[in-house]
């Protein structure tokens, strides 16, 4: 956003101007998306940096120590019930659980604005055609068609962020669809058809940019989703498969010992918790300083 | 410069438009001839719905596509090596580089027809970068010049401006330097002043007129302010129910109107030297615009003509006549009229 107006050398006509209002400086105001993000940052930085700054292996198994608590000992969150370390564990899972997130939302954005952007635009029976295909693929139930493609597609990291991300476009698909065909009828939609822009140039260029506040808060609610799709699914035991860890297998090994060892569900459930919030902490956040009009003051 | 057929920027000859609606076949536009010359600035004037703004957007070729709608007819534009482009039948590439390039178009609202989540200058570069090959530095520049040229103040940093930090005036000059920016032969204003207050309308007018001088394109002006008409036209085509009425130049139309519709047009309009005269009310012209779904009989304005005549306004559609002072007139007793 900067780099663009530092092009421009200053004039003595700057100083009359209000400061710019740029995207950051909307965003650096939401207090909540400033502390989102920064969570964000910090799991992210701990999953991937995390794992070469302490002494443990997350698939290191040290039978003598199993069940040690947190703050108990060498193991700073605990072991679990083969004596593994937690914060190992945590940050090779987290580094699984975001990416998953992450590129399944990443995916699911591409197909359903695509699918939404062009039914949208072009109406009639190809709209049609588009919009009823999401509509049938959007009756079935989510996770009970996660767990029979589960079934059917060797469980891994690549099979689950895209299995998720093939049961989250639709949403998407939806909601830009509906702007995308009230955008159209707008008067700079034909103003720049009128100065010869393409079709494509028209959807993507000018009409996308102004549907940024839904599919941003689709976006970061469908990272959320994913995070909590993968938990159930690996917690059901078919997702990403032991001994690689993700938060929501940790879960799924935690819960036979959650009386006694109740921190190996409380770990991963916070994480998941705190992820999922941060995400949509964000997304309000960008949605109000991707759009021009709210002014900063 | 010498007039010639090298002069005749837009040629349009018997366009028809029709639409299939849901209750039917309708003729939007029929019979609509015309020619712009360089540096000529024609108004087409008409109440709401007589076809002004759909022959406009046919000529951009922005219409729904066929079985929606119909378009028969010629319009020829010249283009920017000289030659005449058949617009009707270019294959829609090539006129996509041809609208904005070689015809553009500004619309009414300066409100909504600048895009709200863009700044200004991205959305003159761009428009620039469709139709030049040009590096995004150079296009500022170009867009700086642009809107210096329409008379925006600060101009350079008013490029990272968004739309909704400009008074309405500026927005509409922002919309001009768009329209202008790969300086198009024909320019097409669909009422571009009507949103705008009487003084903002007077600068947009003198800077309209202004650019015309400087540039030579010709100018389509569609409204229905005849106060703007007598201001900016050269020559007036009036439109009624999706024909031309009467075709003339602007000081010969003023003067004298020979087709009924045209004269109770200007008769509605207020005018200062009158007020307060005995005659009282304002007059204005009775009934409404035909449904153009069921077109009455004969000449469609006779349900409204103060000359009408029975068993002949009402059975025989009048043809447009050419007069000896190489005006045009759709009416049959034009000539009893007027004497």
């Amino acid at each position: 956003m900067s780099t663009t107006t530092q092009l421009l050398p200053a004039t003595p006509a700057d100083e009359a101007l209000p400061p710019r209002n740029t995207a950051w400086r909307r965003f650096r105001r939401h207090r909540l998306a400033m502390l989102g993000a920064a969570i964000i940052l910090i799991l992210v930085l701990g999953s991937y940096a995390g794992p070469y700054l302490i002494p443990y292996n997350d698939t290191y198994i040290d039978i003598m120590q199993r069940f040690a608590p947190p703050f108990s000992g060498a193991h700073v969150l605990g072991t679990d019930e083969l004596g593994r370390d937690m914060l190992a564990r945590l940050m090779m899972g987290g580094r699984i659980s975001l990416a998953v997130g992450f590129t399944a939302m990443l995916i699911s954005m591409v197909i359903g604005i695509s699918v939404g952007a062009i039914a949208g635009y072009y109406g009639g029976v190809v709209g049609s055609a588009l919009m009823r295909f999401v509509d049938a693929v959007l009756c079935f139930p989510t996770i009970f068609l996660l767990l029979a493609l589960a079934a059917l597609i060797d469980p891994g990291v690549t099979s689950i962020t895209l299995l998720i991300a093939a049961t989250a476009w639709m949403d998407v698909a939806r909601i830009v669809e509906g702007q995308i065909r009230a955008l159209r009828e707008r008067d700079f939609a034909v103003a720049a058809e009128a100065l010869g822009a393409s079709d494509r140039y028209i959807v993507f260029r000018e009409l996308v940019p102004n549907a940024v506040a839904p599919i941003v808060v689709a976006a970061t609610l469908n990272v959320a989703k994913a995070i909590l799709l993968e938990s159930y699914v690996s917690f059901l035991g078919y997702g990403i498969q032991p001994p690689v860890p993700s938060w929501g297998n940790m879960l799924n090994n935690a819960q036979i010992y959650l009386t006694s060892a109740p921190w190996l569900a409380i770990l991963p459930g916070l994480l998941i918790t705190l992820a999922v919030t941060s995400f949509n902490f964000l997304g309000d956040g960008l949605r109000d300083a991707l759009d021009p009009r709210m002014e900063s003051h | 410069m010498e007039a010639g057929s090298g002069d005749i920027l837009l040629e349009v000859e018997k366009l028809a438009i029709r639409f299939r609606t849901h209750g039917g076949e309708s003729a939007a536009v029929s019979d609509v001839s015309f020619c712009l010359k360089r540096g000529e600035t024609l108004a087409m004037v008409g109440e709401s719905g007589s076809g002004k703004s759909v022959t406009s957007l046919a000529l951009m070729r922005l219409l729904p596509k066929a079985p929606l709608c119909t378009v028969s007819g010629s319009v020829r534009l010249r283009g920017k090596d000289g030659g005449m482009l058949d617009v009707l039948s270019l294959p829609e590439s090539r006129m996509r580089a041809v609208r904005g390039d070689n015809v553009s178009m500004v619309f009414q609202e300066p409100m909504t027809s600048l895009n709200p989540v863009q700044t200004i200058g991205a959305q003159i570069t761009e428009t620039i970068r469709l139709h030049r090959p040009m590096g995004r530095r150079a296009a500022d520049e170009e867009a700086v010049r642009l809107l210096d040229l329409v008379g925006i103040p600060a101009a350079r940093q008013r490029l990272t401006a968004y739309p909704h930090q400009l008074s309405g005036g500026m927005r509409q000059r922002a919309m001009i330097a768009m329209a202008l920016s790969c300086e198009p032969s024909v320019l097409i204003a669909d009422e571009p002043t009507t949103a705008l207050d009487v003084t903002i309308q007077a600068q947009i007018l003198d800077l309209l007129r202004r650019l015309q001088e400087q540039t030579g394109m010709a100018v389509i002006f569609i409204t229905h302010n005849l106060g703007v008409v007598a201001e900016i036209a050269d020559r007036v085509m009036v439109m009624y129910a999706g024909r031309v009425v009467e075709q003339a130049d602007v000081v010969p139309l003023f003067r004298q109107p020979l087709m009924p519709y045209t004269q109770g047009l200007l008769r509605s309009v207020p005018r200062l030297d009158l007020a307060g005269r005995r005659t009282g009310a304002l007059s204005a012209i009775r009934g409404n615009v035909p449904d153009p779904r069921r077109p009455p009989p004969g000449c469609a304005f006779h349900p409204r003509c103060d000359f009408f005549v029975g068993g002949r306004c009402d059975v025989q559609a009048p043809a447009l006549d050419v007069t000896s002072d190489d005006r045009q007139v759709r009416c049959l007793r034009w000539s009893e009229i007027a004497a």
